[in-house]
C-alpha cells in the first residue's frame, strides 16, 4: 500500500503544491520558494526510494511495479483509465525528473519578478513531466505531457531573457504543439485499431493486443510516421530541431533544466514504448531514415554549435546533438543500442540540467552569456568552474561519466547492425570529436584566458547555490561508476521491446541483429 | 394533447409573464432583486431535472407529433436552463448600464430560453421555425438594449437584416421540401427522403434549411454577423448568443440532419467536412489581429463552430455524443469569460484587450477565471476543451478509414488550434504581463456574481477530469437520436 502511494505522491504532490500556492497572497515571496524547494526535495526522495524499492518491489502480470490508479479520473466507457506504473524502461527517467526538478527548483531564486506565478508553473510543469513518465494509460500519458509544455511556452514568454524572447517564445510554442498534436492523432489512430468493444488506452492491454495481432499495414503507414514525425519534432530531430537552441537560450534556467533535460525526453520514450513495437514492420523499414536523421543531429548540429558566440546557444545545440545519439540507439534496434538510448536519455537529463543551471549562473553574475566577453572566469567562480569543467568532460564522454556509458552502448549497439555502420562510424566521429571540439572550446573561452576587470566582483555560489549542481554531478558519476544500477533494470525492458519489433524480421539485416543478440 | 410532456417549457413562459408583471409593482430599487429571483426560479428548474419530477424526463410526443421528447431534448433542455440563469446573473451585473426596461431584458432572456427549449423539442418544420423566430426575434431586442450605443444599434440592425434574410431563405427551403414531399414532420419525411435524394428541388429545399441553421451556429459561409454582434450587443446578449443560441442551432440541426434526412445526410459528408474545415480556418485567421475582447471571442466562436461540426460531419454516434460533450464545456467556457468581461471591464467604454491590464491585480479570482476559459478555449489539459477537442477528433479519425477527406479535416483542426494559440495566449499575456499598475481599484463583485465564476470553474474542472457522467448522459441523448444507417 505504501509503495502504491508512493508512486502517486511523486507526481501529485508537486501539482497540490501548485494548487496550495495558487492561494498564497503574493507578497510572501519567500513561501513560494521554499515551498517549491521543499516539495521537490521531498518528490527526489520519493523518487530515490522508489527507484531503491524497485528490484524488491512485487511486479504485476505486465511487468509493472508499483501499480497505482486513480480511479475517479478517466472515462470507462471509452478505456480511459489514470493508472501509474514503473518498469526497467522509466524508472531511471523517473528518478531523473524528480532529480532535476529539484535542482531546477534551487536553480530559481535567479527570479526576482511575479514569483507566485513562476513557481506554480514549475510545480505544475514537474507534476505534469512525471505523471507523463509514469502513466501507463496513453491518454494520461499525453494528457500529462501537455500540462507540462504549457508552462515552459509561458515561463520562456514571460521570464525569459535575450532579444529575441518573443519570437522564440512563438517559435517553441507553435513546434511542440504541432508535434504533439501530430503525435495525439496518430495515438488516437492507434487506439482505433482495436475493435469497438475491446478499446481501451491501457498502454499493457495495448501491448498485448498488438503482440497478438499486428495492425495492417497501410495503417502502421499512417500511424508510425504520424508518431515520428510528432515525437521526432518533440525530441528536436534534425531538421526539427531548429526551435530548441533558440527556445532554451532564452527560457529562464528552471525552464530548459526542466525541458531539455527531463520532458523533452517523453518523444523518445514515446518512440521507444508506442510507436516502434506497435508498428514493427513500417518502423524497421524507417529505421535507415531515423539513423540518418540522427547524423544530421550529430554532425550538423554538433557543427552549428561549433560556430555559436553565445555559451547558451552553444550548450542549446549541443543537447541537441546529443539526441542523434539516442536515435541512433534507437535505429539499431538491439538489445544493447536501446538499452544505451534509455541510458542517455538519462544522462542527458542530469547533463543538461547541469549545463543550463551552469550557464544561468554566470548569466545572473555576468548578464551575459557571449563568449567573447566572458573569459577567466574560473579564477572568481572556482565552485562554478570546475563543475562547468566536469560537465564539458561529461558531454564529450568521459569515462567515468554516465553518458560515457550510454555513448559507448549504442555504439556497440549500433555496430552490430551491418546497414548502420557507415552512419556508426559519421556518428562516433562526430560525437567524440565536434563534441570535444565545442565542449572545450566554451570551456577555454569562458573560463580560462585572461579574466576581464569587468568580472572582478563576481562571488562564487554560496553553499546553498551548489547543492543543485553537486546533486547532478553525484548522480552523473554514481551511475557512471556503477551503471549496473540502471542497465540491469532496463535491459529485460528493451528486450521484451525489442523482441516485439522484431518478432517478424522484415529485412535480413534485423533478423541477423536478433541472431547476434542472442548468441551473446 | 399532453400538455405534461411541455410542463417545463409552460413554466418558463410563466415565469417570463410573472417577471413582466412583476415589475408593473416592484419599486425601481427592488428590480435587480427580480433578476436574482427570476436566475433562481431557472436554476431551481435546473436542479429539478435532476432530482425531481420534471417533464424533460419522459419520452414521447405531442401536439400531433410536433413536439417530441426524449434524452436528447432532454440534455439540450438542461443545456438551456442552466446557460439562463447563469446569463440572468450577469445581466443583472449588467443592469446599471441598461438605461431603460431592465425588467423586460429579463423577461426576454426568459422567452428566448423558451424558444431554446421549445427547438430542442422540434420534431416538424412548424415547431421547427417557429422556435428559431421566437429566438431569433427575442434576440434582435436583445441585441440593441443598450440604444444609447451605437455599436449596439449597428449590431443590432446587423442581426436584423442577416436573421431575416435566413429567416427567408428557411422559409424557402421548408416550402420547397414540403412541396416536393407533402411531409411536414421529420419521421415521416425521414421515411420517404431517400425516394428523394435525387430530387434537386427537393436538395435545394434541404440546402436553404441549412443555411438558416448555418447562421444559427455561425457556420462559414453564414459568419459575417458575429464579430460585429458580439462587439455590439450587451455583454449578457452576446453570452447568451454564443451559448444559448449556437446550442439551439445545433439541436435542430443535428435532428434535421440525422432524424429528418437521414438518407441524403449520408451522402453530405464531403459537403460537412468543407463547411467545417473552412469554418475553423475562418475563425481562427480573423481573429488573430483583433483588439476587442468581445470580437475576437465572436470570431472564436466561429471557430469553435467549426470544431463542433466535426463531430457533425463524422456523422456517428460517435461525433453526435462529442458535439454535445464539447457544447457543455463551451458552456462553461464562454460564460466565463464573458462573465469577466461584464464585471471587469464595466468602466471602459469598449472591451479592449489592453483593459485587462492589472487585471491579476485587481482581481485574481477574475484574472484567473479568465485565463483558465482561455486555455479551455484553446483546448490545453486538464480542462473542459481538451477533452472535448480529444472526443471530436477521435470521432473524425474513426472515419478516416471509410473517406480520407476525414483525414485531412482532423489536420485543419489541429492547424486551427496551433493558430488559436497564438491570440488565446494574447489574452493571458495582456492579463499578467502589460506594465503594472499598482494604482488601479480592486474589482468588487457581487455574491451571485461570484456564484456564476465559481461554478464556471467548477464545471471546466469538472468536465476536464472527471468525463465519465457527462460522457455517459451525451452517449444516452444520442442514443435516442438514433444512429443513421450507412
Amino acid at each position: 500500500m505504501i509503495s502504491m502511494t508512493t508512486l502517486t505522491l511523486i507526481f501529485a504532490l508537486p501539482l497540490l503544491a501548485a494548487i496550495v500556492l495558487a492561494f498564497v497572497p503574493r507578497n510572501l515571496g519567500f513561501v513560494m520558494r521554499a515551498g517549491a524547494v521543499g516539495v521537490t526535495f521531498v518528490t527526489m526522495l520519493l523518487g530515490i526510494l522508489m527507484f531503491w524499492q524497485f528490484n524488491g518491489a512485487a511486479v504485476d502480470a505486465n511487468g509493472y511495479k508499483f501499480v497505482s490508479t486513480i480511479p475517479w479520473l478517466g472515462a470507462e466507457s471509452l478505456g480511459i483509465a489514470c493508472k501509474f506504473g514503473v518498469d526497467g524502461l522509466n524508472v531511471g527517467l523517473v528518478l531523473m525528473g524528480a532529480i532535476v526538478a529539484f535542482a531546477a527548483a534551487c536553480c530559481s531564486f535567479e527570479i526576482k519578478t511575479r514569483e507566485k506565478e513562476f513557481y506554480i508553473l514549475l510545480l505544475t510543469m514537474t507534476g505534469g513531466i512525471l505523471g507523463a513518465f509514469m502513466s501507463t494509460d496513453l491518454f494520461f500519458f499525453y494528457f500529462f505531457h501537455e500540462l507540462a509544455l504549457v508552462p515552459t511556452f509561458i515561463m520562456i514568454g514571460v521570464w525569459g531573457r535575450g532579444e529575441r524572447k518573443n519570437f522564440a517564445t512563438f517559435q517553441i510554442t507553435i513546434y511542440l504543439s504541432i508535434g504533439a498534436l501530430l503525435a495525439l492523432i496518430g495515438l488516437i489512430a492507434l487506439y482505433l485499431q482495436l475493435p469497438v468493444d475491446a478499446r481501451t488506452f491501457d498502454i499493457p492491454t495495448l501491448t498485448k493486443y498488438f503482440t497478438e495481432h499486428t495492425i495492417a499495414h497501410s495503417a502502421q503507414m499512417l500511424i508510425f510516421p504520424l508518431l515520428l514525425l510528432g515525437f521526432g519534432i518533440l525530441v528536436s530531430l534534425w531538421p526539427f530541431h531548429s526551435w530548441a537552441a533558440l527556445g532554451y537560450g532564452s527560457a529562464p534556467s528552471a525552464t530548459a533544466m526542466l525541458h531539455a533535460g527531463v520532458l523533452k525526453k517523453f518523444g523518445l520514450y514515446g518512440l521507444i514504448r508506442i510507436a516502434i513495437p506497435f508498428c514493427p514492420e513500417v518502423a524497421q523499414s524507417h529505421l535507415q531514415l531515423i539513423a540518418w536523421l540522427a547524423l544530421g543531429n550529430v554532425l550538423y548540429v554538433g557543427w552549428v554549435a561549433m560556430k555559436q558566440k553565445n555559451l547558451n546557444l552553444l550548450i542549446g545545440n549541443s543537447s541537441v546533438a546529443h539526441m542523434g545519439m539516442i536515435f541512433l540507439g534507437i535505429a539499431s534496434l538491439n538489445l544493447i543500442g536501446v538499452t544505451g538510448a534509455v541510458v542517455i536519455m538519462i544522462a542527458h537529463g542530469f547533463l543538461a540540467a547541469l549545463t543550463f543551471g551552469l550557464s544561468g549562473y554566470i548569466y545572473n553574475q555576468t548578464g551575459t552569456l557571449e563568449m567573447s566577453e566572458l573569459g577567466g572566469l574560473a579564477k572568481k567562480l572556482r565552485f562554478i568552474g570546475v563543475a562547468f569543467v566536469m560537465a564539458a568532460m561529461a558531454g564529450c564522454g568521459l569515462p567515468g561519466f554516465l553518458n560515457f556509458v550510454g555513448e559507448a552502448t549504442v555504439f556497440f549497439g549500433a555496430w552490430q547492425v551491418p546497414a548502420l555502420r557507415t552512419v556508426t562510424v559519421l556518428a562516433v566521429w562526430g560525437a567524440l570529436i565536434i563534441g570535444a571540439v565545442y565542449m572545450l572550446r566554451a570551456v577555454r573561452a569562458a573560463l580560462h584566458g585572461p579574466i576581464s576587470d569587468k568580472w572582478v566582483n563576481l562571488s562564487d555560489a554560496n553553499l546553498w547555490r551548489k547543492l543543485p549542481y553537486a546533486i547532478l554531478i553525484v548522480s552523473l558519476l554514481v551511475f557512471g561508476f556503477f551503471p549496473k544500477l540502471i542497465t540491469e533494470k532496463i535491459k529485460p525492458v528493451t528486450e521484451q521491446i525489442v523482441n516485439m519489433a522484431t518478432v517478424k524480421p522484415a529485412t535480413p539485416a534485423s533478423s541477423e541483429t536478433v541472431v547476434m543478440v542472442e548468441s551473446k | 394533447m399532453n400538455l405534461s410532456l411541455m410542463s417545463l417549457e409552460i413554466s418558463v413562459v410563466v415565469l417570463g409573464i410573472v417577471v413582466l408583471l412583476a415589475d408593473l409593482w416592484m419599486p425601481a430599487e427592488r428590480k435587480r432583486m427580480l433578476g436574482y429571483a427570476a436566475a433562481a426560479a431557472l436554476g431551481l428548474l435546473f436542479v429539478n431535472t435532476f432530482v425531481g419530477q420534471c417533464s424533460c424526463n419522459s419520452d414521447g410526443t405531442t401536439a400531433g407529433g410536433m413536439f417530441i421528447q426524449d434524452a436528447f431534448s432532454g440534455f439540450f433542455k438542461r443545456f438551456f436552463l442552466l446557460a439562463a440563469a447563469l446569463v440572468l446573473v450577469l445581466a443583472v451585473e449588467f443592469s446599471d448600464r441598461i438605461a431603460a426596461g431592465v425588467s423586460e431584458y429579463y423577461s426576454l432572456i426568459i422567452f428566448a430560453l423558451a424558444g431554446m427549449l421549445f427547438a430542442a423539442s422540434a420534431n416538424d418544420f412548424t415547431m421547427l421555425f417557429v422556435s428559431i423566430e421566437l429566438i431569433t426575434i427575442t434576440f434582435y431586442v436583445l441585441t440593441i438594449f443598450t440604444r444609447g450605443k451605437v455599436t449596439s444599434l449597428e449590431a443590432g440592425v446587423k442581426y436584423l437584416i442577416l436573421g431575416a434574410l435566413s429567416s427567408a431563405f428557411m422559409i424557402y427551403g421548408i416550402a420547397l421540401v414540403w412541396g416536393t414531399t407533402g411531409k411536414f414532420n421529420f419521421n415521416e419525411l425521414a421515411a420517404v427522403s431517400s425516394q428523394f435524394a435525387e430530387n434537386k428541388l427537393f436538395l435545394f429545399g434541404v440546402l436553404f434549411i441549412l443555411v438558416g441553421l448555418g447562421f444559427k451556429i455561425a457556420a462559414f459561409p453564414f459568419q459575417m454577423w458575429t464579430p460585429d454582434v458580439y462587439q455590439g450587443a450587451p455583454t449578457p446578449t452576446a453570452a447568451f448568443l454564443a451559448v444559448g443560441s449556437k446550442a439551439a442551432g445545433f439541436v435542430l440541426l443535428l435532428r434535421f440532419l440525422f432524424v429528418a434526412i437521414p438518407s441524403v445526410t449520408a451522402h453530405w459528408d464531403k459537403l460537412l467536412i468543407i463547411v467545417s474545415a473552412i469554418t475553423i480556418l475562418y475563425g481562427n485567421l480573423c481573429a488573430i489581429p483583433q483588439r476587442n475582447l468581445k470580437r475576437l471571442l465572436g470570431y472564436s466562436s466561429i471557430a469553435h463552430a467549426g470544431y463542433l461540426l466535426l463531430g457533425v460531419a463524422a456523422l456517428t454516434g460517435a461525433g453526435q455524443a462529442a458535439v454535445l460533450y464539447y457544447l457543455g464545456g463551451y458552456l462553461f467556457t464562454t460564460l466565463a469569460a464573458f462573465a469577466v468581461i461584464a464585471i471587469a471591464m464595466r468602466h471602459l467604454d469598449s472591451e479592449d484587450i489592453g483593459g485587462l491590464a492589472g487585471l491579476h491585480q485587481r482581481s485574481p479570482l477574475l484574472a484567473a477565471t479568465l485565463t483558465i476559459a482561455m486555455v479551455s478555449l484553446a483546448g490545453i489539459p486538464p480542462l473542459a476543451g481538451f477533452f472535448g477537442k480529444f472526443l471530436l477528433l477521435k470521432a473524425v479519425i474513426e472515419q478516416g478509414a471509410t473517406n480520407h477527406g476525414y483525414y485531412c479535416l482532423a489536420f485543419t483542426a489541429l492547424v486551427g488550434v496551433v493558430i488559436s494559440l497564438y491570440y488565446y495566449f494574447g489574452v493571458v499575456r495582456a492579463i499578467y504581463f502589460s506594465k503594472e499598475t499598482p494604482d488601479a481599484p480592486p474589482i468588487t463583485m457581487s455574491l451571485p456574481a461570484k456564484l456564476v465564476i465559481v461554478i464556471c470553474l467548477a464545471g471546466m474542472f469538472y468536465l476536464g477530469l472527471f468525463p465519465s457522467k457527462m460522457l455517459n448522459l451525451a452517449s444516452e441523448a444520442t442514443f435516442a437520436l438514433g444512429l443513421i444507417a450507412r
